[in-house]
């Protein structure tokens, strides 16, 4: 539970847990280690704590396992309020939870939107009991109709430090310079684009392409997401704001960050698991499970976000989870909504994607999963952080050669639209510590979700 | 065959099938009573959600000539509620028992989502700008009667909105089964943004293919492209990319001009050519009812063959 | 042509798309199912036949004017334009000759593979002819009742008769022949092979081919006809 501060504000745990037999891996490096928590925090972190232990301390094995910092999701979509027979706030973390997640940023475009204090302190006191912490994103103009600023002061007293009119580009060049600057009086907070200029996508369902044409399908250029990346980069300079561009899908996009932060530029960067893994021929079938905006792209897209992520132009790993009702993901491919589920499948994907094959460390992957995303938020003081005793106790357990095969039908979340099912995944997570209390034990929700 | 969702799931030797069958249902078109029993007790069902008479009733006429039952659900009629998943739609009519599915779409790929929940037999009778089959079939049927069986090299002409034409993408693919070198003219703003793959050329100068091509192919232009910007008018589109009967009387003696309907009279096509002698504009129609009976005959009928107990 | 419609398409149709005559039917590489038994009729048994079965006809319907004779696909168009040979040798008349396909009449649509043989070209109006349905082998006599639907709905024939060069049998539906080659009883199982010189490109004969593997033994074909 957070308070309106941002410290944490413990639930007295009346038991502490220990975690045995695994190997921790966080900022500082790797060690063969216990962890021991008591009161919510990292009482102790060394070799064969079980002796010496108090007892009734709730045991978690996690031999062959990796100990990591919880994982931080950037851009989770929550649904609640509005759309809640898609997905509430309490079904998504408790996906987020199964995904190794402590903590994710809900985006703003709820309805009502997250544009006004009132919603998201109602968001904040609802999800204050998830089974991750939920933290509100803010909305930069009102109704994200891309004119009038949002009350961002207001909503930054609330604890609102990512404001984003994500599901939708803020296009006009003048609204998005004066909300960097207004920004600048705002401890902390960043301005995050959907990079996809919506005079360029037009009525467009995919990537613009090959693909795109031998389809039939309207396409959204990657030119869409560069022009405004570009643009974006210039207006940061200008005003000195921290950018944080949203689920990079272009080669082109990678590159302008890159130069960027060469150049001394305060900009960071994620990119989501579906973006690292598919191409738009996935959308050969016409199945809406694959349609997404910013859409799937080329596999040189995809192979630069990889390298992206491999050399930290990329810092994070987002998974932009957009849960959707059945019925609406069955409608025909260019009247689906756009979005696929991400938070159960990250964590599984970057090891199978990126650690396997020897693209990412499992420490930068771990980097792109918790530690600097969580800078990014400005979760620092308590998520992310090395494990270490004081820390607080925000843990992933995960074994990374345990393999599994992705079943829609037995996810947390209350939607279906993963695009992997049926896949093969290697890494899965066995136990997820909220705040010293497991909130996912053996693979299943604590609360039996 | 199970379904028809796209001339993909065609080879050579299917798309010759289909045409061979197709003469035999043009004799039974010329009768004093073009009907045949043989798919009798079998129902089909047309299921519009685009607004489109002509293509639905070509389809209905060739079920009904095949003794076939036909039930009709179109938009703008209140049996196709906009409201309702296509889903949720076609499961309630399956439900009665159904053969067969003609669906027409706006959005590409509605076709093959059908097939996935259906076990009738899906004909795609056109979805979004992705393909239109029936119509590359009576296409390529009328040009073969016209230039004989093999077309191996005959030069053809698309002409106009490529890029969101469902019939071009189909004609190219059908067109390239059979050999046949196709050029697309259009301004790139009307031509797809890759060709990468297509078994096509493309230029932006009509002038320049008039004097040589077989079969001349006129898409129709709608004046929204204008509107977005594709082109600065219709005037302009005409002036560089219509047939006008100047440009008509400077084709070859044997040219064909084809257009797969509705025509924009004097836009795309001078109304004088569209009567005019080498127009195939008329048979066209006439071919499309006889293919679509080739299509739904071997749909349902169960596959090809010879060979009856005497 | 027969049938077409008043002001329909104009001009003649263009040459079809697909040959005319049917290609040759290579045997049925039943893969060794049947084995060769005795060769029922010979080219000049077949010569024979249709000479006679010319006579019969031009006999029965009292000289061949107002005759059309119509072949059912494979090889009945073959035996019809021989026939009509005939006719015009000892009668010096030419009776029109017309082909029909009846893939479309038949009974079992669905439940096995169909498919045109041939097309349909009957280059008169069949109403108030004589309509003599020409085939090879006459036997559950579907392909007859078949070929009498498909022409009721060309015109209204004054009659229909039926010409086949063997009827061996196994009727299941009340059509009986009105000239027949030859009578073959045979077993159900058995086949009936009908060669042409135009059609199958070998010399002209009717074999018996029967199952192998057993002897003659094998049962009267009566039972389980399907």
């Amino acid at each position: 539970m957070t308070g309106p501060t941002g410290a944490p504000s413990l639930h007295p745990v009346a038991t502490g847990v220990l975690i045995r037999g695994g190997r921790v891996v966080d900022a500082t490096g790797q060690r063969v280690a216990d962890v021991l928590v008591e009161g919510g925090r990292i009482a102790a972190v060394g070799g064969d704590l079980a002796a010496g232990m108090p007892s009734g301390v709730t045991v978690l094995d996690a031999s062959g396992c990796v100990v990591a910092p919880g994982l931080v999701d950037l851009h989770t979509h929550l649904r609640e309020p509005g759309d809640e027979e898609a997905e509430t706030i309490h079904s998504g973390a408790r996906a987020a939870a199964r995904g190794g997640y402590t903590a994710v940023v809900a985006m703003p475009n709820t309805d009502p939107p997250l544009d006004d204090a009132a919603v998201v302190a109602a968001v904040l006191a609802r999800g204050a009991d998830a089974a991750c912490e939920v933290v509100a994103g803010g909305c930069i103009t009102r109704g994200r109709e891309g004119r009038e600023l949002a009350p961002l002061g207001e909503l930054h007293d609330l604890g609102v430090r990512i404001f984003t009119d994500d599901g939708a580009c803020l296009s006009d060049a003048g609204v998005m310079r004066r909300a960097m600057e207004y920004a600048r009086s705002l401890p902390g907070a960043v301005i995050a684009q959907h990079a996809e200029d919506p005079a360029l996508c037009g009525h467009g369902s995919m990537h613009e392409g090959e693909w795109s044409a031998r389809l039939g399908v309207p396409g959204r250029p990657a030119e869409a997401e560069s022009v405004v990346v570009d643009r974006d980069l210039r207006l940061a300079a200008l005003t000195g704001t921290p950018l944080h561009v949203l689920h990079v899908s272009t080669a082109q996009a990678v590159e302008s960050i890159r130069e960027a932060k060469a150049a001394g530029l305060a900009v960071t960067a994620e990119a989501t698991p579906h973006h690292f893994t598919l191409t738009d021929a996935a959308c050969a079938g016409f199945d809406p499970v694959f349609k997404v905006h910013p859409p799937l792209r080329t596999a040189a897209d995809r192979d630069a976000v990889r390298a992206g992520l491999a050399d930290g132009t990329l810092d994070a790993i987002a998974t932009d989870h957009a849960p959707h009702r059945t019925e609406e993901k069955e409608r025909p491919f260019e009247e689906a909504p756009p979005g696929m589920l991400g938070l159960e499948t990250a964590l599984a994907l970057t090891l199978t994607e990126l650690v396997e094959p020897g693209l990412l460390t499992l420490e930068q992957a771990l980097g792109a999963l918790s530690w600097r995303p969580a800078a990014i938020a400005g979760l620092s003081d308590r998520h992310g952080g090395p494990v270490a005793p004081g820390g607080v106790a925000n843990l992933c357990v995960f074994d990374p050669a345990a393999t599994w095969e992705v079943d829609p039908t037995k996810l947390a979340s209350r939607a279906r639209n993963t695009p992997f099912a049926g896949r093969k995944l290697t890494g899965r997570v066995r136990h997820t510590v909220l705040a010293g209390r497991p909130t996912v034990v053996d693979g299943r929700c604590a609360d039996g979700g | 065959m199970n379904h028809l969702l796209s001339i993909d799931d065609l080879d050579r030797a299917a798309l010759d099938e289909l045409h061979t069958l197709a003469e035999s249902f043009l004799e039974v078109t010329g009768r004093e009573i073009p009907k045949v029993p043989a798919l009798r007790g079998k129902v089909v069902v047309s299921l519009f959600y685009e607004d489109s008479t002509r293509t639905r009733l070509s389809f209905e006429t060739a079920a009904k000539r095949l003794s076939a039952d036909v039930m009709t659900f179109a938009v703008g009629s209140s049996s196709v509620k906009k409201g309702e998943s296509l889903r949720d739609t076609i499961q309630t009519i399956a439900a009665m028992g159904i053969d067969a599915v003609v669906v027409r779409h706006p959005s590409a790929g509605a076709a093959h989502q059908l097939a996935r929940w259906v076990d009738a037999s899906v004909v795609n009778a056109g979805d979004g700008r992705h393909e239109h089959p029936t119509q590359a079939l009576l296409d390529t049927l009328t040009i073969r009667r016209h230039r004989g069986p093999a077309i191996d090299g005959l030069r053809v002409a698309i002409v106009g909105d490529v890029r969101n034409s469902r019939v071009a993408r189909s004609d190219v693919k059908a067109l390239a089964l059979l050999g046949a070198e196709v050029t697309l003219v259009a301004p790139d703003t009307l031509l797809p943004p890759s060709l990468a793959g297509w078994p096509c050329t493309a230029t932006h100068d009509l002038e320049s293919v008039l004097g040589d091509v077989d079969v001349l192919m006129l898409l129709r232009i709608q004046r929204e492209r204008a509107a977005e910007a594709s082109f600065p008018s219709l005037r302009e589109f005409t002036a560089r990319w219509g047939l006008t009967v100047d440009r008509a009387a400077r084709l070859g003696p044997g040219t064909l001009v084809m257009h797969p309907g509705p025509m924009n009279r004097g836009v795309e096509i001078a109304p004088e050519v569209a009567d005019g002698p080498r127009s195939l504009i008329a048979e066209q129609v006439h071919n499309g009812v006889a293919i679509r009976m080739a299509v739904l005959w071997k749909l349902l009928s169960g596959g090809s063959g010879g060979g009856m107990v005497a | 042509m027969a049938g077409s419609r008043p002001g329909g398409r104009r001009g003649a149709p263009p040459e079809s798309i697909t040959t005319q005559v049917p290609t040759p039917t290579p045997d049925p590489g039943d893969g060794g199912r049947f084995v060769f038994r005795t060769r029922v009729l010979s080219a000049t048994d077949l010569r024979r036949a249709h000479t006679r079965i010319a006579h019969e006809i031009v006999e029965r319907n009292h000289g061949a004017s107002g005759l059309v004779l119509v072949g059912l696909h494979t090889r009945g168009p073959a035996i019809a334009t021989r026939i009509a040979a005939a006719i015009a040798s000892f009668e010096g008349v030419e009776v029109p000759v017309g082909c029909l396909d009846v893939a479309f009449y038949r009974d079992d649509i669905g439940r096995r593979p169909v498919a045109p043989a041939g097309p349909t070209e009957i280059p008169v109006d069949v109403t108030d002819r004589v309509v003599v349905i020409v085939d090879d082998v006459l036997q559950t006599g579907r392909t007859a009742r078949a070929a009498l639907d498909a022409l009721t709905e060309l015109g209204r024939p004054r009659a229909v008769q039926l010409a086949v060069l063997v009827d061996r049998g196994h009727r299941e539906l009340p059509i009986r022949a009105d000239y027949v080659g030859k009578n073959l009883p045979t077993r159900y199982a058995e086949d009936v092979r009908v060669r042409l010189t135009d059609t199958d490109g070998v010399e002209d004969g009717i074999e018996l081919w029967g199952p192998a593997g057993d002897g003659a033994g094998d049962g009267d074909g009566d039972e389980g006809a399907r």
